[in-house]
């Protein structure tokens, strides 16, 4: 326990001096990627709170990285073409404000979540796995062929939107806003998992007959467990497309499902800091075997699959010893 | 709309959920005995449509690249089992979908590697190209004919050895009780390997059949992929009957969707906006039917539970 | 070809200085995003290849290329993008395939101040309303190809076509195109699924609606698929489309299926002239494999930047602007200049599939389109 806690100070302090020292040595690309870094770990939070937590193999949570990025993507488009979005029975007008438009990929995501999770959490295992790649891939094909917004095309953003106070085209700025918005997702998990809420959905994963029996509705710990979960994937959603200045509907793609989740296990599925640094390796990994050959895919599934094998807890649980934090 | 279109649209819908079945067969079996989730059950029919293409290149024989797809598919699937799949028959099914995600990566680049980046050819063979005249004036072609026909005796094929053979025994006591057969005597990690090279040789063939007709090329698995679990979870997970009946309800789904939900909307629509409304609904189709059959019956339609 | 990274060694010959005099002394540092892994990746390599055979038979010593893979993802582009400019400093981007690619990183790249070279991508935003004076298209703009099918239609006397595409921007762009030139009726519109592969039902609908020709743009792996069930269908009505489904690297998957058929290409490898007759020969010595339309493209937009850097030195925007501008080398394709919107102006060609030897490859057979441009000229305000 000792020893995950200093893993994980160490890896947030990492996170931030990478930055710091390429902001100091003029490498603003490091940055980039450092940011990249911040944004999906901060997705991989979102689903770690629904798997690690509940138990809930979402192959689904694309859905929420895309709605969080469509919503900064419409939302900017129309400020930035002066067209309102809405003119009857109310005008409702774009906005290139940061925080607006998290304030709408949360709620469209938290809602999202809400319908699909009230339908799929009436099935469990395998069949939740396939009941959330069902609607990831109808969102997807939603948005291919929707043609108001670009279709497969996606939508470019030209500038990046404003936050107070800050100059977000400062790669060291944007990237202190995304940090800081991890690190809040990092306490909530962390509260949440501490709180009688997280204790008790805890319990139901690991004994769904004992927590019924004493009176605590399963069903609604999951659901909210879920929305909570894709609310914070959504937020992480709209800064990835701040970030690129660009959505698409590949953000809705199974395969983007599939990376969220790579990123949760190669961390550590339930370990509070698992996302964060799984996010961490593959972006390394990305960078670097992407360098050194073509066909670097077949290296990331060989070091994937030693994962699975070998290295069971991913990288934390591999450093910091077996027992599991949350328990 | 004539009424020989709709038997013709209903004729591709059965095909195409027959060509469907062949995949999700051993895609269920595989989970119903072993409790496996393969993701990687695309690149095994990708490596059947490899091998076919390659051989039927190489001696111009179409029987020979059949038989070079089955036996290429069985043997990857044997050493894939052997070397990976057995160490994860006791884990949950989140290390499942993530260590055959990664062998989806290994098998994709590594073909890429051996093959190249450019799709390879393979074509219907001579004798059974062409369309012929079904009762009622239909032209159809043959060799969809005989992918139906073919589908159907290994359907039949699949239920006689479940039901009637020593094999077959075993694996149903295998799905019922692991321990108890291993009890008994029965070499169960033997057994194992024997279920598996069976659904990867379906996919194998799957993927020979079909890349006749396809384009055999990289990543070309995953498409199918999808559809073929969408089919195994409609019909309940492990079941091979579950499994015919989901295929040919998405076969007929999306076939008759895709044709008929334009014509629908042209009803209220102007016909441009009707034609591409439409075929957004029809890509969404299978995934409803999906969700819906999963609302109503959340182990699909044959399935036992979890 | 071990490192992806494939760093040109413009030291080799000349940093010594003395042999930079002719030009104007300026190196030029080339960013290549294109796509080198996964399904599309056939495309990318020969982009690839035919920039630097363009190169190498230049011996151009002068321009440093850094290449890297965007595995076909937007997101992944737009990073390789970040940086090329931010780390490796490029003057000049180049490379991408995929239109939707494009549209995420060429707007924000042009932003930035650097040249966007287009070796094949040309939506129709970046050609009208989103034009942009660092923005050249080398390829064609994405209508162009379909805009010929439909002339060629015209006046191969077709009076009832069925056309269809997949259901995403392109395809619908690619129907547009073609009904803009098409004076004939349509015996109908059909938009299929993205990636699928089956196409029976589509099959039995042109059967069934009476049309006599048939129009289909259906890229990659899916043209190949609607090929080899559309001849073992037997419905045998002539087929128009454009380049892509019949190009020299897939061409071989489709076999006999394809003969016959009538495309609209740009580029043929029996163009007859000086630079696409060593191109082609060349190509054949260097790689082994016969160029396609896309190495083509690739070879012209060396070619052109090249010609820039003999005028201007990258540093002066606006010389270098104007040296690209005037298009002043010897295209594959003949003629070649550049419209106001700077997207080509150009022959585009109708060609048939035909079988030399064991090989399937296109002849041309006319023209469908003389020196023409695009339709979003007068919307370009620069």
């Amino acid at each position: 326990m000792r020893r995950e806690r200093l893993i994980n100070a160490a890896l947030l302090l990492a996170l931030l001096a990478v930055p710091l020292w390429a902001w100091a040595a003029d490498e603003p690309f490091t940055i980039t990627l450092a940011t990249r870094v911040a944004i999906l770990a901060l997705a991989g939070v979102g689903l770690n709170i629904a798997l690690g937590l509940g138990g809930l193999v979402s192959l689904g949570h694309a859905i929420f990285f895309g709605i969080g990025g469509y919503a900064m993507g419409i939302l900017a488009s129309h400020a930035q073409d002066h067209a309102p979005l809405l003119e009857s029975p109310l005008l409702i007008e774009g906005t290139k404000s940061m925080p607006v438009i998290w304030l709408v990929a949360v709620i469209a995501s938290a809602l999202a979540a809400l319908v699909i999770g009230v339908l799929s959490l009436r099935t469990s295992g395998v069949y939740f796995i396939m009941i959330t790649l069902a609607f990831g891939q109808m969102f997807f094909f939603f948005a291919v062929s929707w043609p108001a917004y670009g279709g497969e095309d996606g939508l470019s953003i030209y500038v990046r939107n404003e936050f107070p106070g800050l100059n977000t085209l400062d790669p060291i700025q944007f990237f202190a806003l995304c940090f800081a918005l991890l690190a809040g997702a990092l306490l909530l998990n962390a509260r949440l998992a501490r709180a009688p809420f997280g204790l008790a959905l805890s319990a139901a994963r690991q004994n769904e007959a004992r927590v019924q029996s004493v009176g605590i509705d399963s069903f609604r710990l999951r659901l909210v467990a879920f929305t909570i979960s894709g609310a914070i994937t959504g937020l992480a959603g709209a800064l990835f497309a701040d970030l690129n200045r660009f959505v698409s509907p590949a953000m809705f793609s199974w395969q983007t499902s599939g990376e969220i989740m790579i990123f949760v296990i190669l961390g550590g599925v339930g370990r509070l800091f698992g996302p964060v640094a799984g996010a961490a390796l593959f972006i390394l990994l990305e960078h670097f075997l992407g360098g050194l050959s073509e066909y670097w895919h077949v290296f990331l599934g060989l070091l994937l699959l030693g994962v699975v094998l070998f290295a069971r807890g991913g990288l934390i649980g591999t450093l910091a010893g077996r027992e599991v934090a949350h328990d | 709309m004539s009424p020989i279109l709709l038997i013709e649209q209903i004729l591709n819908g059965l095909q195409f959920g027959v060509m469907l079945f062949l995949m999700a067969a051993g895609l269920t079996l595989i989970f119903g005995v072993m409790g496996l989730i393969n993701l990687a059950h695309g690149s095994l029919y990708m490596i059947g449509a490899f091998a076919a293409a390659a051989v039927a290149g190489w001696s111009g024989s179409f029987l020979l690249a059949l038989a070079a797809a089955l036996a290429a598919a069985a043997a990857a699937g044997v050493l894939v089992e052997i070397l990976v799949i057995r160490r994860l028959y006791r884990r949950d099914h989140l290390d499942q979908v993530l260590a055959t995600f990664a062998l989806i990566l290994i098998f994709s680049e590594g073909t890429r590697w051996l093959f190249g980046s450019f799709p390879l050819y393979l074509d219907v063979p001579e004798a059974l190209s062409g369309p012929v005249t079904l009762p009622g004036g239909i032209r159809y072609p043959l060799y969809r004919l005989v992918i139906i026909a073919i589908g159907l005796a290994v359907a039949a094929g699949l239920f006689w050895l479940i039901a009637r053979t020593r094999i077959g025994i075993r694996i149903r006591a295998g799905e019922n009780d692991r321990e108890m057969i291993a009890a008994l005597g029965v070499d169960i990690s033997r057994l194992y390997t024997l279920v598996f090279a069976l659904g990867a040789a379906l996919a194998g063939l799957a993927g020979a059949l079909v890349g006749a007709l396809q384009s055999v090329q990289v990543g070309m698995g995953e498409p199918v992929l999808i559809l073929a679990l969408v089919v195994i979870v409609i019909g309940g997970i492990g079941s091979i009957r579950g499994a015919l009946v989901g295929a040919l309800l998405v076969g007929l789904t999306d076939k008759l969707g895709g044709f008929l939900l334009p014509l629908l909307f042209r009803g209220f629509m102007e016909p441009a906006a009707a034609t591409s409304a439409g075929a957004a609904l029809a890509s969404m189709l299978i995934y409803i039917l999906m969700a819906g059959v999963l609302i109503f019956r959340p182990t699909g339609l044959f399935g036992a539970g979890t | 070809m071990k490192l992806k990274s494939l760093i040109l060694a413009a030291a080799l010959a000349a940093t010594a200085g003395g042999a930079l005099a002719g030009s104007h002394g300026g190196k030029v540092k080339v960013g290549m995003i294109t796509t080198l892994s996964g399904g599309g990746a056939g495309l990318g390599i020969d982009v690839r290849d035919g920039f630097m055979l363009a190169l190498k038979m230049a011996g151009a010593d002068n321009v440093e290329v850094v290449i890297e893979d965007d595995q076909r993802k937007p997101d992944i582009a737009v990073q390789l993008a970040d940086r090329m400019i931010q780390s490796e400093k490029v003057d000049v981007l180049t490379g991408i395939i995929w239109s939707n690619l494009a549209m995420a990183v060429v707007p924000a790249a042009t932003a930035q101040g650097k040249f966007y070279l287009s070796p094949n991508a040309g939506p129709s935003a970046l050609a009208g309303k989103g034009c942009n004076p660092l923005y050249f298209n080398v390829a064609w703009q994405n209508d162009n190809l379909h805009e010929a099918a439909g002339a060629y239609a015209s006046q191969a006397g077709f009076g009832k076509t069925f056309i269809l595409a997949p259901n995403y921007p392109a395809g619908k762009d690619a129907l547009t195109g073609f009904k803009r030139f098409f004076k004939g009726d349509l015996a109908g519109e059909i938009y299929t699924k993205l990636g699928q592969t089956d196409y029976a039902s589509e099959i039995a609908q042109i059967r069934a609606s009476g049309a006599d020709s048939v129009f289909f743009f259906l890229p990659g792996g899916m043209g190949i698929s609607f090929l080899k069930q559309y001849a073992d269908s037997g419905v045998g009505l002539p087929l128009v489309g454009p380049a892509f489904s019949f190009d020299q690297g897939i061409l071989q998957a489709v076999g006999a299926a394809a003969l016959g058929v009538k495309n609209t290409s740009q580029w043929s490898k029996d163009i007859d002239n000086p630079a696409n007759r060593a191109f082609v020969e060349a190509f054949q010595a260097e790689y082994g494999r016969l160029p396609s339309l896309y190495a083509s493209q690739g070879f012209d937009t060396a070619n052109l930047l090249l010609s820039a850097m003999a005028r201007a030195d990258v540093g002066d925007t606006e010389a270098f602007r104007a040296a690209l501008a005037a298009a002043d080398f010897d295209s594959v394709r003949g003629d070649f200049a550049f419209a106001s919107n700077q997207h080509p102006i150009q022959d585009i060609y109708v060609r048939e599939v035909i079988r030399e030897g064991d090989v399937f490859t296109n002849r041309i057979v006319g023209v469908a389109l003389e020196d023409y441009s695009n339709a979003y000229v007068d919307q370009c305000r620069m």
